[in-house]
Order: C-alpha cells, then sequence, then structure tokens
C-alpha cells in the first residue's frame, strides 16, 4: 500500500479529514524548505504538498508566481526539490509527499530520469497543473510502474464525460479545485461544494482533497466536513512574503496557521460527524 | 528545396487531439478543458457554414479591406540584382496588419457563443488593436493583457486600444512582455471562463488555436497563391515571412504547403545575436518543451525554466512559436533562419526609402532575409514577403534608437 493510501486510511479510520499544506520549495530561500515542511508535520499535516518553482505559472496566483520568483532567484530547480524530499525523508519516512508544478521543468529533465529520481528520493505523488490525463499516458505509465501516484485535478467544468476520464487516470486522490479562477482565489461555496463531492464519490472511490480558496481556518473547517482532506496553498505562502527577512519568523507563521486549521477542522468533525 | 520524402496530407493535420507530430496538443490545467472542448466543437461546425464563411468573406471585404494587394516590388528587386520580390501587403489591411484576419473570425465565433467579454494578450500591440476593434464594432467589453514593458515601447497602440474602449492592462509579472502577457490573460480566462472569449492572437495555445488561428490567416496565402499566378502564369519559388508567435507566417505558408517547388523560410528574431544569448528564436537556438498549452520548441534554460527573451521588436519577443511550425522545421518542409535587430532595422530603411513603404520591424526581419537571398537567385525566380504589417507603431522606437525626438 502507498503512503497516501495508508494515511487516508488512518485518518478516514480516526473520523477526520486530512490536512495538505502547500508550500513552493525554495521559498523564501532553499535552506527554510526541509525544517518547514517537518514542522508543518508537527503542527497536523497528514500529507505535504511540495511546490516545484516554474517561471511560467499559469494556473497560479499572485501569491504563488511571487513565491516561484522568489525561489527561482536562488535557483531553485526540480533537482534541488528532488534533494530536499530525500532530506526530508532521513527524518520522515511516513508523511506523504506529491510534487505540484508544471510540466516544462520534468521534460526538460526528461521523464524516466525523473521518476526514477522522484522515486529514489521519496515522492508519493505528481501533479502536474498543466498535465491533464490526455496528454498523461507516458508519464503517467512511469509513474504508476515507479510506485508514484499520478494526481489529477478535478473543477467545477469538468463535464461527467471527462470526470470518467479523469477519475480513471487518477490515483491517490482527485484533487478538486473548489471554484473557477487562479489559486489564492477569495470565495467558496460549502454547499455547493458538498453537491459536487457527491458527484464525484459516485463515481471514484478515492478520497476527495479540496483546494483553491481556503484561506482561514473557519474555510477549512467547514471544507472538511465534505471532503476527506483540505489543501491550504496561498494562505500559508503568503506567510513568506510578509517575512521576507526572517524565514524563521515565516515558518513559526505557517505552522501556527496549519495548526489552527488542524484544530478548526477536528473541532468541526467531532462536533457533526459527517457520513463518507 | 523541400526535404519532405513522402506525401504528407497537410489537411489531415492537427489530428483530432491538436497533435502536429510530436507538437502541438492541449496543456492546460483542468478548468480550462471544457471551454476549449466547446470551442473545438463550435470551430469545427462554423468553418464547415456557408452562412459562417459568407459572412467572414463579407467582413473580409467590407471591414478588413480583402484582398490586400500582391505588389511586385521592382526597384527593389532590380537593385538586389536576383529573383523578382513580391510584397503581400497585409499592412493594408484595416488597423494596420494581418492580425484582424484572425480577430474577426474569432470574435464572430464569440457572437455564435453567446460570451459577452473578449480578452487578449498582446506584444507589439497590433493584436490587442485588431482584437479592441472588433469588440468595438460588436459592441463587446475587451480586456488586452500588455507587458508592462512593452507598453512602453509601443504607447502609440495602447493609445489606440484604450481610444476603442479596451482596457488596457499592463502585466508587471516576469519579464514584463509577451510571455507573461499570456500566463495572465490565461489566468483571467480562468477565473471568467462562463462568458469570457479569449482571443488569442498567435498560433500557439492549446488546440484549438494554432489550428483555428491559421485556418483564419490562411486567407493570406490562398490570396497570394492565386495572385502570384495569375500575375506571372507561375507559382512563386519561395515564401519568407517573420516568425514570433508564427501566425502570419503560417497563413502565408499553409495554401502552398502542397506546392513542393514553393521552399518556405520563417525568419526569427536574432536580436543581439544567437551567440549571445539575447535573441527569440526557439527555432533556431531552442529545444522542444511545453508552455502556454502546448507542446514546441522553447528558449529555456538547463532546469526547464523559461529564459528572458530579446528582441527589438516587441511582436517576436516571445520564448516559444507556434507547433505547426516547429513540425515543419522537423520535417524539413520549412526552414528557419534568424536576423539580427541591426539587420532588421536597416531592411527596415531600405524597404522605406526605395519602395514607399514603411514595414513594421517585425516585418522587416523578413525583409532582412531576402535582402540576403535574393541577389543569389535568378531573375526569372521569384520570391513573396508577407509584408505583415506596417511600421507606424515603431515610429517612436525607431527615432529613440536614432537619437530623434518626436
Amino acid at each position: 500500500m502507498s503512503r497516501i493510501a495508508r494515511r487516508f486510511e488512518e485518518t478516514r479510520a480516526s473520523g477526520r479529514a486530512a490536512l495538505i499544506p502547500y508550500v513552493t520549495a525554495g521559498d523564501p530561500a532553499p535552506d527554510v524548505t526541509v525544517p518547514l515542511m517537518h514542522e508543518l508535520v508537527a503542527a497536523g499535516a497528514d500529507l505535504l504538498e511540495l511546490g516545484v518553482p516554474f517561471s511560467d505559472p499559469m494556473a497560479d496566483g499572485p501569491v504563488i508566481q511571487l513565491a516561484c520568483e522568489r525561489a527561482l532567484a536562488h535557483g531553485t530547480g526540480l533537482r534541488n526539490v528532488l534533494g530536499m524530499v530525500r532530506e526530508f525523508r532521513q527524518t520522515d519516512t511516513d508523511t506523504p509527499v506529491v510534487l505540484m508544478g508544471y510540466l516544462n521543468p520534468v521534460e526538460r529533465m526528461g521523464p524516466e530520469v525523473f521518476v526514477t529520481a522522484a522515486a529514489e528520493a521519496g515522492v508519493d505523488g505528481v501533479l502536474m497543473v498543466d498535465l491533464p490525463p490526455e496528454e498523461c499516458e507516458d508519464l503517467a505509465g512511469l509513474l504508476e510502474r515507479a510506485g508514484i501516484d499520478p494526481i489529477f485535478l478535478v473543477a467545477p467544468t469538468t463535464s461527467e464525460f471527462r470526470l470518467q476520464h479523469v477519475a480513471a487516470a487518477a490515483r491517490g486522490f482527485i484533487y478538486y479545485v473548489s471554484l473557477k479562477g487562479v489559486t489564492g482565489s477569495q470565495s467558496l461555496d460549502p454547499a455547493v461544494l458538498a453537491a459536487r463531492l457527491e458527484a464525484i464519490r459516485a463515481i471514484s472511490d478515492l478520497p476527495l482533497g479540496v483546494g483553491f480558496g481556503i484561506r482561514d481556518a473557519a474555510t477549512a473547517a467547514a471544507v472538511a466536513q465534505v471532503a476527506d482532506a483540505v489543501v491550504v496553498g496561498s494562505a500559508i505562502v503568503r506567510l513568506a512574503e510578509q517575512h521576507p527577512e526572517a524565514p524563521e519568523r515565516f515558518r513559526a507563521a505557517a505552522a501556527g496557521v496549519v495548526r489552527e486549521m488542524r484544530t478548526a477542522m477536528d473541532a468541526a468533525r467531532t462536533a457533526t460527524p459527517a457520513a463518507v | 528545396m523541400s526535404e519532405v520524402k513522402e506525401a504528407v496530407d497537410w489537411a489531415a493535420f492537427p489530428d483530432a487531439r491538436g497533435h502536429f507530430g510530436p507538437y502541438g496538443g492541449r496543456f492546460v490545467a483542468e478548468t480550462l478543458m471544457g471551454a476549449l472542448d466547446e470551442l473545438q466543437t463550435v470551430y469545427e461546425k462554423y468553418m464547415r457554414d456557408p452562412e459562417f464563411l459568407a459572412e467572414l468573406d463579407t467582413d473580409f471585404k467590407q471591414f478588413v479591406g480583402r484582398p490586400t494587394p500582391l505588389y511586385h516590388a521592382e526597384r527593389l528587386s532590380r537593385e538586389l540584382g536576383g529573383a523578382q520580390v513580391y510584397l503581400k501587403r497585409e499592412d493594408l489591411n484595416h488597423t494596420g496588419a494581418h492580425k484582424v484576419n484572425n480577430t474577426i473570425g474569432q470574435a464572430l465565433l464569440a457572437k455564435r457563443l453567446g460570451k459577452t467579454r473578449i480578452i487578449a494578450e498582446t506584444g507589439a500591440g497590433q493584436h490587442g488593436v485588431a482584437a479592441a476593434t472588433v469588440a468595438a464594432r460588436l459592441g463587446l467589453e475587451c480586456v488586452v493583457y500588455m507587458g508592462a514593458e512593452d507598453i512602453q515601447r509601443q504607447s502609440p497602440n495602447v493609445y489606440r486600444m484604450r481610444l476603442l474602449g479596451a482596457d488596457v492592462v499592463a502585466v508587471k509579472s516576469g519579464s514584463r512582455t509577451l510571455k507573461d502577457a499570456l500566463n495572465e490573460a490565461m489566468r483571467d480566462w480562468v477565473t471568467n471562463v462562463d462568458n469570457t472569449f479569449y482571443i488569442i492572437g498567435t498560433v500557439a495555445g492549446p488546440h484549438p488555436y494554432p489550428a483555428m488561428v491559421r485556418d483564419f490567416q490562411s486567407v493570406i496565402g490562398r490570396e497570394a497563391r492565386a495572385q502570384h499566378l495569375e500575375m506571372t502564369g507561375r507559382l512563386p519559388d519561395a515564401l519568407v515571412a517573420c516568425v514570433g508567435g508564427g501566425s502570419n507566417a503560417i497563413g502565408l505558408f499553409h495554401p502552398f504547403l502542397g506546392d513542393p517547388s514553393v521552399e518556405m523560410i520563417g525568419v526569427e528574431a536574432g536580436g543581439e545575436g544567437i551567440a549571445t544569448g539575447r535573441h527569440s528564436a526557439p527555432l533556431c537556438a531552442g529545444q522542444p518543451g511545453v508552455l502556454h498549452g502546448n507542446r514546441t520548441y522553447l528558449m529555456e534554460d538547463e532546469d526547464g525554466q523559461i529564459v528572458a527573451t530579446h528582441s527589438i521588436s516587441a511582436g517576436l519577443d516571445y520564448p516559444g512559436v507556434g507547433p505547426e511550425h516547429a513540425w515543419l522545421k522537423d520535417l524539413g518542409r520549412a526552414t528557419y533562419v534568424s536576423v539580427t535587430d541591426e539587420q532588421a532595422l536597416r531592411a527596415f530603411h531600405r524597404m522605406t526609402r526605395t519602395e514607399g513603404i514603411i514595414p513594421a520591424l517585425e516585418t522587416s526581419h523578413a525583409i532582412a532575409h531576402v535582402i540576403d537571398i535574393a541577389p543569389r537567385m535568378r531573375p526569372d525566380q521569384s520570391l513573396i514577403i508577407n509584408l505583415s504589417g506596417r511600421g507606424d507603431k515603431d515610429l517612436n522606437t525607431i527615432a529613440n534608437l536614432e537619437g530623434i525626438e518626436l
């Protein structure tokens, strides 16, 4: 069983939703990332999503664009990101790590080289934002043979027909983009979300993670009632922007947000256990 | 001459999923996949619809001013002492460039899809002006994304867009040029996909854009082919066009693909010289990768990050290129060369002084290459330059370079 599947079994068994913080690797500096990953786990993260910096992050809002620029200013590329995962794995062999990014750095490294290196480093899932299942056969096959889950997005605009297609290709969990827009967008309607997740559950048994638009603990708690996992990105990455010269304060603030969300999510679940 | 060994059924490309051989495709976030499916459906439907095609044809004639002339540049030809040089006068289109051929077509599709808002990216501002123009005519809201650096160097076009009622948004991320404008337009589209039609200005982006823009621009080559046959009784020996994203080039080339005797040459922006790294020539000096929704040749570093490009002409200052060009290059059906800023400037002046036609800086790259190759051809041979745009928008840039205050 993969680390991702095992982790979702654990969270389901304990009746809670998983919390998945996203950080851009190398933001604001390369040596911040690995200690930050450990601190996020200690604060209550169940899985980690590590963003691979890209020069042209088309699906990301201004917060993550700037994070990419800060990381790239130090030259953090895909090879460095894999090095960070390897370092993280030396002391944490349980917490799943998902790489999220854009296809071109993987193309440049070469898909075979990338998959081999990612498996060796201890990567558990790969989500390429600009790689829909239609274009993914080769990479998805390589990932699966290496024991890495190819993770795909489902959007509010995804048709029933495409949903079948995405569900067939997806492993690990399905990442539901809670709203139209880029990362860090503003609003989210829990009732609409609940209906949409039900429709996906009718087609796929995979756990459902929800991201884009989770900006505070209250939203995280509301989403945790209906989803198997809550992904929070811009709300954490924004903190790196606020503490440009003090990475230790960024790390503390990021862990604080995760702790706050964890508490709110668990309290909400205990109060009104939602059927999964 | 062409090196293609076996006959290719050019009309069969791209395939159903938008691939030109290994290039093209649809590499976008899931949120846009539905909109692209919808666009592909209406595009395929209306490109076979006689009523739509008749409306497009009427707009070409009455609003754009088509057909544009094919002009025999006799004085330049004589001076060069080789091949006869013909100019396909896309600069005479309404709005001053070939870009309007495409915006007219896409705007008619937007109307049929019931979209009320148009967005566009622009580099030199020619596509932005063409999009703002059709939006004004159809009463649609229009937002144009333009790199902050390009806004500086193309200020006359910015003012034109604003006069036409468009909201011009300065893009300050990344390198602040065309690629960043495209990123920002994609982000807008993801957010407002329900009411918004994204008019991409070149033959790049996710399927069906490269095919759709090509089909709208192919009117250039269809006209030029018929005009050249009528004027000379034969086909031209070569076609020459500048290539940024590559829409004017593919528009000229495509109707000639099945004519093996016709050589095709795309001219990229060599900037300060390929060896300096400061250029915009992915076909000459890049490698295949994925950006802006398609697989194609890109300018990138060893980590797969897209690198900053440079060209004197904002319209060519782009690190990618349309996937069909990537494929034509690999097949050997077209060849791609580069011309430096300095060569383009010299060609700009020569065309202006010799033929009384002030070309755009983008177009001047194609002219520069012809100045190089025409003397080595025979006087009974001919070539067509796509005179893709007029140079009015570049007067500030050129005056500045020459230390003249306007």
